[in-house]
């Protein structure tokens, strides 16, 4: 029997067997733990949630290695960390911790304003934030076994994802109803790779797991972009800012499974009390905006 | 004939895609009503914790123990098996006690350590099965009733059929692998049909029909 570990088949699987569920953002290993019994499919270690993050101001880095192997030790789900763009160091650190996926994140201040990271050097998987098909097939070019529209992080305000969301999905059906000629124009207007490219056009969807992040913080709002097209969330700040975090965070994960089905949305939406506040997005400048970093 | 797939969480389209190739009829369940009908169930792979939480909450666990009680063919992959174990290492309770098994989650380590493997599986036939395995279980207990079907080399088991209930450590339907979906069918297919009018014995499995 020949053993190959690290494959794409498993850095991609592992993302088909978190479809459907809901990622949730913790920052201690009791934080974990909640979020595990509440139905989480994997948790998110950092140390400072998106909304903290953003109210800090200053550099934001990868966690500390000691709180990341605390939830590690805490969940049986699998557990995912942040690197900041292009910092292939905090992500050999990651994988040397044996963290499941290694998100290369925006809701970190980047470490290379030209390069991401090459993912395919690594044996752990990576998850990558994009804004557009254009982003998303680049990263996926880079190595990413899995993608998530990136939102607007920490403003609990789904307006970005839901924007993002669309422009994904609609490029995709756009890239469909194309002839064969047609392609290689669309991937240089994508600026990313044809053979990609052509993969999106002939089965009409990514070729790995797309999910959503970045403003999601009521059921109803995981619906809404389950019903759109997204194949599960991430929920950030959303969870552990409200009132009643426990309650919040399965009231999420059952929204994210009956995502079509009004009644029990609202059945579960009922008396969670004050979701996280919330930030319009017209009150955050252009320059404090995470979303457009990342190239 | 048509065969559920708990379609809670997890990598239920794959199964469902599985199905639509070798031309059986596949359909999501959710909750106690969509398992009417049903002449077999596949639990997917995805995170065994979340399908507990939603098992429990949706009612669906007295229904699919009275249609696997009932003889239906049961499939459970990777968390699947998990869901369907006796017992689970490190929690007090089971999720749906169906096969007598103990398995350990994760037991291969993290998801640095999945991989995949040519693995010899003697009921499907010579030509071995492409299993992945993703930060995958392995049955550590068997129960004198239970049937090893596939061993990894240094003996871990890693599928196993009891009456009519089979479960995997890994993921036939990431490997376009059909033939663990044809075996259940063709369980299902008895089960709906055992034959007890042109003089054939009834199917070993069959029961009352679960309804």
């Amino acid at each position: 029997m020949t053993v190959e570990t690290s494959t794409w088949a498993t850095k991609k699987g592992l993302a088909q067997m978190l479809k459907g569920g809901v990622i949730m953002d913790v920052v201690t290993p009791e934080q974990a733990k909640i979020a595990e019994d509440a139905g989480a499919v994997a948790v998110m270690a950092l140390e400072r949630v998106p909304a903290d993050i953003r109210m800090a101001g200053g550099v934001a880095r990868m966690s500390d290695p000691e709180m990341i192997v605390g939830i590690m030790d805490a969940v049986t789900i699998p557990v995912m960390a942040k690197a900041r763009i292009g910092h292939f160091v905090e992500a050999q650190v990651l994988e040397a911790l044996g963290v499941d996926y290694i998100d290369e994140s925006e809701v970190l201040t980047p470490a290379d304003e030209a390069n991401h990271i090459d993912k395919h050097a690594f044996k752990v998987p990576f998850v990558c934030g994009c804004r557009n098909l254009g982003e998303a097939l680049r990263r996926i070019n880079e190595g990413a076994a899995m993608m998530r529209t990136k939102g607007e992080a920490g403003t609990g305000n789904i307006v970005e994802a839901v924007r993002q969301l669309r422009d994904v999905l609609a490029e995709i059906r756009r890239l469909e109803g194309m002839r064969e000629d047609e392609l290689f124009v669309a991937a240089k207007e994508l600026q990313a790779p044809y053979e990609v490219v052509r993969d999106v056009a002939a089965n009409g969807k990514l070729p790995v797991v797309n999910f959503v992040a970045g403003g999601i913080s009521t059921p109803s709002d995981a619906a809404l972009v389950m019903q759109l097209g997204a194949e599960g969330v991430f929920v950030g700040s959303g969870i552990f800012k409200s009132e009643d975090p426990a309650r919040m965070a399965n009231a999420i994960v059952q929204a994210t499974t009956f995502f079509d089905d009004p009644r029990k949305i609202a059945e579960v939406s009922k008396g969670l009390g004050a979701p996280m506040r919330g930030i319009a997005l017209e009150e955050i400048p252009e320059q404090e905006r995470l979303a457009v970093r990342g190239w | 004939m048509r065969i559920g797939v708990l379609a809670l969480q997890g990598a239920f389209r794959e199964h469902l895609e599985t199905l639509d190739a070798i031309g059986v009829e596949g359909a999501r369940v959710r909750e106690p009503a969509d398992l009417e009908g049903a002449s077999g169930l596949i639990l997917p792979g995805g995170e065994s914790t979340t399908m507990r939480q939603l098992i429990d909450r949706w009612g669906l666990h007295e229904p699919i123990v009275r249609l696997a009680e009932s003889g239906a063919p049961i499939l459970g992959t990777c968390a699947g098996m998990i869901v369907l174990a006796r017992e689970i290492a490190g929690d007090e309770r089971p999720i749906l006690p169906l096969l007598d098994v103990a398995v350990a989650r994760n037991a291969f380590g993290r998801q640095l350590e999945s991989f995949e493997v040519e693995l010899a599986v003697p009921v499907l036939g010579d030509r071995p099965v492409h299993a992945v395995f993703i930060r995958a279980p392995v049955v550590e207990r068997i129960g004198p009733g239970v049937d090893v079907l596939a061993r990894l080399d240094d003996g871990r088991i890693v599928a196993v059929r009891e009456r009519n209930i089979i479960a995997t450590s890994f993921h036939p339907e990431l490997a376009g692998e059909a033939r663990f979906h044809r075996l259940l069918a063709t369980m299902a297919s008895e089960f709906d049909d055992p034959g007890e009018g042109s003089g054939r014995r009834p199917h070993p499995t069959r029961r009352a029909r679960a309804r």
